[in-house]
């Protein structure tokens, strides 16, 4: 038994513990506090055996609640698929249109497609549809290659572009450079003209404006307008998906119209549902402030 | 000073038994009237409080204190506090904080004798054990006694009492969160939600634990405060003291004996009896006092039935008590000094700017959020266009008209998706105490957006009394 002494100045007694000289005094813990302790020790046994607790080699002991918190994100999933599947049918049954003017439907649309969007268009698209310089469009202006219309960002969404799928969107950029069509000069001559239209100050009467007329206006029209139908982008304005920079402005054109590059985007009818292509057309529409 | 010396504690266990304090009742004095009327009044004010009414006309609750949680509202009679304004709570606190420190400074341990929580229902918990039971001796006879029917039937009337008390705490907790009458009626027909239900139990379990069974050893063994008190005492603060020159040495009182030669501590044990906490304040202060003052109530009793002067304990300062072991006139405590004076000017810092920045808060905030993807988009035409989603949130509960223009970039015009778009200015209207969210464009001219960030100040202008708010948010663009 360990030897208790008394300390006169704080009236108290020592532990009895000495280590080097050193003593500890004795300030007893309230028993009520031990029995707490005791009571969460004994609390924790019980909840070993209530809930999910051990490892075991290939498992783990499920506890007698069955408990599981993966079981508890399965049934909110559930719930939350059952509190969805009502606006689902809603915005399968609606039209385009109708689900742009309904207030709660458009809503509930934007909604579901930005987080769509996310998972699946902003990977290539870029998160807010920023896009990617010369690799793919940035769907945040008012530019649309295809069209921008919500039938048309719909039927892209749906079929895709220059795909397998028999219903998407097909058409090719002819490369002049090649076989002799244009040789060096007149291609240099035209991306000049090229350039110029998107200056907003066209250089008439320029050769190259000539070879525009001939070669390109079929596709482009007249002036670069562009023609949607076919994905043949507007040159009069300051969007160029295949530019580039300002220094290399002009080469871009160039590589362009001698060895095109096209653009590809998968068709999604068939791994998203009706319903999700829908709220994307919608969120989509939205972004660029819509056609 | 004459250092009494305790007598070692015989058995040499790491664990203390808890001694059931009976404290004795103190019939009259001061100190216990002020706590009667303390209890009363704090218990009337927090059970009462969540009925008053507060009109704030159609729609809005009418309940003058309210947390409204499932709204997003504080209400305290004419302020109404919107979440992103908590920190006035935080002011509160604050205020709070210091006004306890200064009290101590000042008074000592007033928060613990006399308005803490813990301290209103204990002593209201002890007065149900005396009306059923009686006072000290005869609730130490009935501990004692063997278990009768009538010591059951006691000590069940005593459970009921304390279980009543505690679930009408419980249930005026949680009247402050919702409609105090809608949520009375509710709970008692049971149809109230489980968590209503919830919370009065667990407010109620924990007002029957510690004031039933806990007690003192609340105040000893978790509650913070006691432990740094003695670094908000100074010797000039008031505090439970007891006149060791005056009482010392002490002995039993002898009919027909003078008090020549000895001190005036008749050692009658009142002072310990009726302690809450059940120390002997004659050691000195200790950590366990709270500073209730019963004890200066019960010697004051005796020391008249002695025929001695009154303030053998009294509620002074140490200072004082010096002095007048000194035989000095004992006035010497010195309430403005540098401790109060800080205190006081804490005090009045936080409280004006808290009133100042109440009294002028604005009724219409606005929250502005520049999209960051993308930063900018250049449309068609060559014009730099930034996306906002610009919130206004109309704080009064009356609808407004607001006119929004821009400033700091030349040429720039707005858009609304879904609404206005090519304009420069626009009116819009904010219902009454809700948030109007805007999806907004802001279009500018190629040539006007030199910089990669450019200063776009929004200037919002409550139409019928004027007022202009103007905030300022980044224009981004390609730069040159």
């Amino acid at each position: 038994m360990a030897h208790v002494e008394h300390d006169v100045i704080s009236g108290q007694n020592t532990t009895g513990h000495e280590w080097d000289g050193i003593k500890e005094l004795n300030t007893p813990l309230p028993k009520w506090w031990v029995y707490v302790f005791w009571a969460c020790v004994i609390w924790a046994i019980g909840y070993w055996v209530a809930m999910p607790t051990w490892p075991t080699t290939s498992d783990y002991s499920r506890g007698m609640m069955g408990y599981s918190s993966r079981g508890d994100l399965a049934n909110e999933l559930e719930l939350q698929k059952k509190a969805r599947s009502q606006w689902m049918t809603k915005l399968e049954a609606a039209s385009l249109q109708q689900i742009k003017d309904d207030k709660t439907l458009l809503n509930y649309a934007m909604a579901g497609g930005k987080i769509a969007f996310g998972e699946n268009c902003s990977a290539c698209h870029g998160s807010g549809g920023v896009g990617v310089a010369g690799a793919y469009p940035r769907l945040a202006d008012d530019e649309w290659i295809w069209g921008g219309s919500l039938d048309d960002i719909h039927q892209t969404i749906q079929y895709g572009i220059r795909n397998e799928n028999s219903e998407s969107r097909q058409s090719e950029m002819l490369a002049f450079g090649t076989g002799d069509a244009l040789d060096k000069t007149q291609v240099d001559q035209l991306a000049d003209y090229v350039l110029s239209l998107s200056s907003k100050t066209p250089a008439a009467g320029s050769p190259g404006e000539a070879i525009f007329a001939e070669r390109c206006t079929a596709c482009h029209q007249e002036g670069g307008v562009g023609t949607k139908e076919l994905g043949a982008p507007a040159l009069n304005n300051s969007i160029w998906l295949f530019k580039g920079d300002k220094e290399s402005a002009k080469q871009g054109i160039v590589n362009q119209v001698t060895k095109p590059r096209h653009g590809v985007m998968p068709a999604w009818a068939g791994r998203l549902d009706a319903a999700t292509i829908k709220m994307l057309a919608v969120y989509v529409h939205s972004m660029g402030g819509g056609k | 000073m004459n250092q009494q010396v305790k007598e070692p504690q015989s058995s040499g266990s790491m664990y203390a038994e808890t001694v059931v304090i009976h404290p004795r009742h103190v019939k009259k004095g001061l100190f216990r009237a002020a706590k009667w009327w303390l209890m009363w009044g704090l218990l009337a004010f927090f059970h009462l409080a969540p009925f008053l009414r507060w009109d704030r006309g159609p729609g809005a609750p009418s309940q003058a204190i309210l947390a409204d949680m499932d709204g997003r509202r504080g209400y305290f009679f004419f302020i109404e506090i919107w979440p992103q304004e908590v920190y006035y709570l935080t002011g509160l606190l604050l205020f709070a904080a210091i006004t306890l420190f200064f009290m101590s400074a000042l008074a000592g341990r007033v928060w613990c004798g006399f308005l803490c929580w813990q301290t209103v229902y204990t002593d209201l918990f002890v007065q149900i054990e005396r009306w059923v039971v009686g006072d000290r001796s005869a609730r130490m006879n009935l501990e004692r006694a063997p278990w009768t029917a009538q010591k059951i039937v006691k000590k069940v009337i005593i459970q009921v009492g304390w279980l009543t008390v505690s679930a009408a705490c419980g249930i005026a907790f949680v009247l402050y969160f919702g409609d105090a009458f809608q949520m009375m009626k509710a709970i008692f027909t049971l149809e109230a939600s489980i968590g209503v239900y919830s919370f009065i139990a667990i407010i109620g379990g924990f007002c029957y634990l510690l004031a039933g069974f806990a007690r003192e050893q609340v105040c000893l063994y978790m509650c913070p405060y006691s432990r740094f008190q003695s670094a908000m005492f100074d010797e000039h603060s008031l505090i439970i003291s007891y006149e060791e020159w005056r009482g010392e040495p002490r002995a039993p009182a002898r009919k027909g004996q003078g008090f020549e030669g000895r001190g005036h501590c008749i050692d009658c044990k009142m002072c310990v009896q009726v302690c809450p906490t059940g120390i002997d304040i004659r050691e000195g202060l200790q950590m366990a006092c709270i500073g209730c003052g019963l004890c200066v109530d019960a010697c004051n009793s005796m020391m008249d039935r002695v025929g001695l002067p009154r303030g053998l304990i009294s509620y002074d300062s140490i200072t004082n008590v010096n002095s007048r072991a000194a035989g000095g006139p004992g006035d010497k405590t010195r309430l403005v000094r540098m401790r109060t004076i800080l205190y006081t000017l804490l005090l009045t810092v936080i409280g004006v700017g808290m009133v100042l920045s109440l009294g002028t808060r604005r009724t219409t905030e606005v929250n502005i959020l520049h999209e960051r993807a993308p930063m900018y988009v250049q449309m068609s035409d060559g014009t730099i266009r930034n996306g906002y989603t610009y919130k206004i949130l109309n704080m009064i509960r009356q609808d407004r008209v607001y006119n929004l223009k821009l400033a700091g970039i030349d040429g720039a015009t707005m858009e609304v998706v879904g609404g206005e778009s090519n304009v420069t200015q626009m009116d819009l209207s904010v219902p009454g105490d809700e948030i109007t969210t805007l999806r907004l464009y802001v279009n500018a001219p190629e040539e006007k957006v030199t910089d990669k960030k450019t200063d776009l100040i929004f200037i919002l202008t409550e139409k019928s009394e004027g007022t202009e708010l103007r905030s300022t948010s980044l224009f981004a663009g390609p730069g040159r």
